[in-house]
């Protein structure tokens, strides 16, 4: 250690020290150091008082045998005593010791916080220094509440030396970000920003690093700095080379300077001073400028300086994202840094470019490097690189070059490494389904993932194909077809069989016209996979099978031999087995008509988000540094691509759940009961075999399925009893709900009774009850009339995801209604999950002959299935400082629609369901309120916060609740309660 | 923003470490050594960051030493990259002939 031996020489301890290096083992180190822990202890507890020197020189030692690895229980009052010491060596080996050493011991901490105290006010720049640092240094949350309010005072005092004011905006940069409830925001957040202005550079960089933090929780606290950040940036890139002395480096002017305050600019949206914002557009084109200038210095250090200024210069453009001119000059920057020969530069250009290519502005400039970037997918040795590049290519397609990309990214799959080959799986099949323009390409594609990489093709990806092979009929023929030859290679990936098995079980029709794929070859080549697949292909290889009885009589026999065998009737896998002894049954017992019926073509599904960009969300996680994980830039970037998406994403939940095709969501028919004697028979088919019970997340090889599943279990025969029921409204034929029917609903948001519906004809009463995640409901229809309404018939449906959320079951309703008379319609309801949409009833009948259709929203709202929950204000606040995730709260600020009455609101949130609470909010005006929402798969608590402003006429409400969704919907419903 | 400052020779022991953020000291050890392992595979044809976890590694090479900065997604590699050089410069003004010495 030359520094502090050579002047200050604590000979002991360099003593200590090479005696410690010359131990030649382990116990004669500890024998050296258990000697010298003696000494200590006796010079420490002896009758002589130490001088500061002596004191100074065996805490030193203390510190030394710490780090070395050994327990220290003593000398830390010694320690302490060095910090009011007014030698500086002293002090500063005290508060070494202390900053390496201390713990909570309570009654140093307070002598500690003392002697901090002290030199904070000593005026003695060096003390302060010392002891700010040590502040940070500990950075414990004691420490940031005894010294907290403190340090923004020195950090703005006029008279605070620069050195101080820089150590006091880094320390109290610690203290923020540990306990950042610690520190006050005052009237010194204007001052501090001022420091921007400050001579000395070292005040200005810490400065910058403070603010940046600060001003991310409170921006408009801070919004003077831009004004000040730009003029200070402006005067730093203007200056010439050698103005800033120390502060610049190889030439460069204050490099990280600048950087940090682009950095700072990046919190904000651009300046809205034309003037300013004049300004700053001049300093970024003045680095641009600046970087095609010959270089000053041949010196690495130069260069990259330079361009560290470069990169952030160009990150603030794309921030901004509102000037062409600029987006496209840093295209075109990073562009010559594509090629360059350092592979720093060619990776930071790369992925400064994926941004850039989700910018309206430069996406056409972007695409122009497309081969640049192909080539360096292909030759670039650093994975990384090569990494980024496939990013970029992901980022940079659109419908022009999608087929190259695609091509290129295939190529690139097979020598691809292993680490990121499921997630360019992800990202080909998310191109090719986005940009196909005709589907056999589309089709293509998907078998070559397949193909090339198997294994790393997730279900999601199989699935998706699956989906819009049986949406889109004018690919079907072709899918089959290629299915069909690719089947054919020797060795075929399991996925392909899978695929392959489903598109011929669904359109294999298609392709029986030639006799190289006649029904019997099909079969064959399928069933020439069979053996060599998992027990899941198996099974979905039967449900094939059974398909091909419907599809081609012929196969019928060979098929049944296949069934019977005994290797499938008796096969120790329960789900084959299963499957193997019903399809056989069905099909020797049903007519051809039933099968027909059963076996039909499966219905097209509905259209969602594409659930492999969800997963490809999942997989990369928030902040990996791709232009995808950003919605924003994932947003716009569809929209620059001219996404006409071929699937377009009409989303109904965002819930990126495993149930890709949604098979639950198409309400299944609502059919009368069953009485004829095929129905029966079936019914006996499916009650012999184990339990089918209808599952609740459907993979597409139990949609396939489905149509021989029963739908619920209350109507097991419904499929079988009326194959085409006139009467029976499917989803499709189901009107759009009445204009009115959210303002009738909003009425019942609060109470459970009430006249749901009135015209001319028809009236609608409800009388409803809820107890936890159940809920009965009578409908009351009368008919206002002297005519008999005919063919009544009130349903139910579910639309969207609704019916994995929420079981309605009804009983019918005699068909005919009387003039004068009532009917009633008894509900029962169960709520599974959290649920949004309320569920739709559709009333049809004909009055005078005329049908009459309607359709209203059911009144059944999430919070009906509210459990009041009393608590007391502790346990309240708890809660909802449990809660203070920015997604579990929603708020609503609004005017009053209605008087503002406390009693009437009172009544309003008791009837919404939640308990109301007293004492709990500090002003009594305010109504607190709790409740959990039970329902079967999850219970959702519930916290809530109506503050009333009767002078303003307005309210605010919060909610808080464990489930993002939930607490907007509830925000949104119980806001237009007021 | 940093995370961390490293400074580990080939052999993997620690010479330096300062973290910004709490981690806790059994961690260390382990990050420690999963950090100079991800730096002593790269060779010098790869690009010197590395995409480590849910941050990036920043690192530079001075004959058997390494020095590897953690920074989160939103920090200036480059600016980092250089900064590394600063400090070893700052060290070598300060200690003279610093990499030889440590």
């Amino acid at each position: 250690m030359p520094a502090v031996s050579k002047g200050d020489g604590m000979r002991g301890l360099a003593v200590f020290i090479s005696d410690i290096r010359n131990c030649k083992s382990k116990e004669a180190e500890i024998k050296r150091i258990n000697k010298e822990l003696a000494n200590i202890r006796s010079k420490f507890k002896g009758d002589k008082a130490l001088d500061g020197y002596s004191k100074k020189k065996y805490v030193c030692k203390l510190l030394f045998i710490f780090l070395l690895g050994h327990d220290i229980d003593f000398g830390h009052m010694e320690a302490v005593n060095l910090l009011s010491s007014n030698k500086y060596t002293e002090k500063q080996i005290g508060y070494l010791f202390i900053s390496v050493l201390v713990n909570s011991n309570s009654e140093l901490i307070r002598l500690i916080n003392n002697a901090i105290k002290n030199d904070l006010a000593s005026r003695n720049p060096t003390f302060m220094c010392l002891a700010l640092h040590c502040i940070a240094n500990v950075g414990s949350r004691e420490m940031g509440e005894a010294f907290a309010a403190d340090i923004p005072r020195i950090l703005v005092a006029g008279d605070s030396m620069d050195s101080v004011k820089q150590s006091a905006a880094l320390c109290l940069l610690r203290l923020y970000k540990a306990s950042p409830d610690l520190v006050p925001m005052g009237e010194w957040t204007a001052r501090v920003v001022h420091l921007l202005n400050d001579q000395h550079m070292g005040v200005v960089t810490a400065a910058v690093s403070l603010i940046t933090c600060l001003c991310k929780k409170n921006p408009d606290d801070f919004k003077t700095c831009i004004s000040l950040a730009v003029s200070r940036l402006s005067r730093i890139v203007s200056s010439a080379s050698t103005d800033l002395q120390d502060y610049t480096y190889y030439f460069v002017p204050a490099p990280w300077l600048s950087v940090k305050l682009l950095r700072l600019l990046q919190c904000y949206p651009p300046p809205e001073d034309a003037a300013v914002k004049g300004r700053l557009v001049e300093c970024l084109e003045t680095v641009l400028n600046k970087a095609q200038e010959p270089p000053k210095s041949k010196k690495v250090q130069h260069s990259n300086a330079k361009n560290a200024i470069l990169f952030e210069t160009i990150s603030l453009i794309i921030h901004y994202d509102s000037e062409p001119n600029l987006l496209v000059r840093a295209c075109n920057q990073l562009g010559q840094f594509l090629q360059h020969r350092e592979t720093n530069l060619r990776y930071l250009a790369l992925e400064s470019m994926c941004t850039l290519a989700s910018s309206e502005f430069s996406h056409e400039a972007v695409k122009t490097h497309i081969d640049t970037v192909i080539n360096a997918l292909k030759t670039e040795r650093d994975v990384s690189v090569r990494q980024r590049a496939a990013d970029l290519l992901y980022a940079m397609c659109d419908r022009s070059n999608a087929k190259q990309i695609v091509s290129e990214m295939l190529r690139y799959l097979e020598t691809a490494d292993y680490a990121i080959r499921e997630e360019i799986v992800l990202k080909v099949a998310i191109l090719a389904e986005k940009y196909a323009v005709d589907y056999s390409w589309y089709v293509d594609t998907i078998l070559n993932l397949i193909r090339i990489a198997g294994d790393y093709v997730s279900e999601e990806v199989w699935y998706r194909v699956l989906q819009i092979v049986t949406n889109r009929d004018d690919v079907q023929g072709y899918a089959a077809k290629t299915v069909f030859e690719a089947l054919q290679a020797p060795a075929c990936h399991e996925n392909m069989v899978k695929v392959g098995g489903y598109i011929l079980g669904e359109f294999g029709n298609l392709i029986a016209g030639d006799p190289r794929s006649s029904p019997p070859v099909q079969f064959s080549l399928l069933h020439s996979k069979f053996h060599l697949c998992s027990v899941a292909t198996r099974a979905l290889l039967l449900s094939t099978y059974i398909k091909f009885i419907n599809l081609f009589p012929e196969t019928k026999a060979t098929i049944q031999g296949v069934l019977r065998a005994g290797s499938q009737l008796r096969n120790a896998d329960v789900e084959l087995q299963q499957r193997a002894v019903e399809y056989l049954t069905l099909s020797s017992v049903a007519s051809t008509d039933v099968l027909a019926t059963v076996l039909e073509e499966m219905p097209p599904f509905p259209e969602r988000e594409s659930s492999i960009l969800a997963k490809l969300k999942r997989k990369k996680g928030p902040g990996a540094g791709s232009a995808l994980d950003d919605g924003r830039r994932d947003a716009s970037s569809n929209d620059i691509n001219g996404g006409v998406e071929p699937t377009p994403s009409t989303v109904s939940t965002p819930s990126p759940s495993a149930d890709l095709l949604g098979l639950r969501a198409a309400p299944p028919p609502a059919a009368p009961p069953a009485t004829s004697g095929a129905g029966n028979l079936l019914v006996d088919v499916f009650s012999d075999g184990p339990a089918a019970q209808p599952s609740l997340g459907p993979t597409p090889e139990e949609a396939f399925l489905s149509e021989l599943e029963p739908p619920a279990p209350e109507s097991p025969m419904a499929l079988l009893a009326d194959p085409a029921p006139a009467a029976d409204p499917g989803p499709e034929d189901i009107g759009p709900p009445i204009p009115e029917a959210d303002e009738l609903l909003n009425k019942f948001v609060c109470k459970n009774n009430g006249v749901l519906f009135e015209n001319q004809l028809l009236q609608i009463g409800v009388k409803s009850e809820f107890r936890q995640n159940l809920g009965r409901m009578y409908l009351f229809y009368g008919n206002k009339t002297s005519v008999q309404f005919q063919n009544f018939s009130p349903t139910v449906v579910h639309p969207g995801d609704l019916q994995t959320q929420l079981a309605v079951q009804t009983k019918r309703v005699a068909a005919q209604v009387d003039g004068g008379a009532q009917v009633q319609q008894v509900l029962n309801i169960e709520c599974l999950r959290d649920f949004l949409t309320p569920p739709l009833l559709s009333v049809r009948f004909r009055y005078g002959g005329a049908p009459q259709a309607l359709t209203l929203k059911l009144p059944v709202t999430i919070n009906k299935f509210f459990q009041p929950t009393e608590m007391a204000a502790q346990d309240f606040f708890q809660r909802w400082k449990q809660l203070s995730l920015p997604q579990q709260e929603a708020q609503k600020i609004f005017k009053a629609n209605h008087p503002m009455d406390a009693e009437v609101t009172k009544a309003k949130l008791l009837g919404f369901g939640s308990a109301l609470l007293d004492n709990v909010d500090p002003n009594p005006e305010n109504f607190v309120g709790a409740g959990i929402i039970q329902t079967k798969a999850l219970q959702v608590g519930c916290l809530l916060r109506l503050e009333p402003n009767a002078q303003a006429q307005m309210y605010r409400l919060t909610l808080r609740t464990s489930k993002e969704p939930v607490s907007r919907h509830l925000c949104e419903l119980l806001a237009q309660q007021f | 923003m940093i995370k961390f400052f490293l400074m580990v020779n080939k052999q993997g022991q620690t010479r330096l470490s300062k973290y910004y953020e709490h981690v806790e000291i059994s961690k260390r050890t382990l990050l420690e050594t999963e950090v100079i392992k991800s730096c002593l595979s790269r060779s010098n044809e790869q690009c010197s960051f590395i995409e480590f976890k849910d941050f990036k590694l920043i690192y530079r090479q001075y004959a058997a030493l390494f020095i590897v900065v953690g920074v989160n997604d939103t920090e200036n590699e480059m600016a980092i990259y250089e900064f590394i050089h600063n400090f070893v410069e700052v060290l070598d003004e300060y200690f003279s002939r610093v990499v030889n010495n440590v």
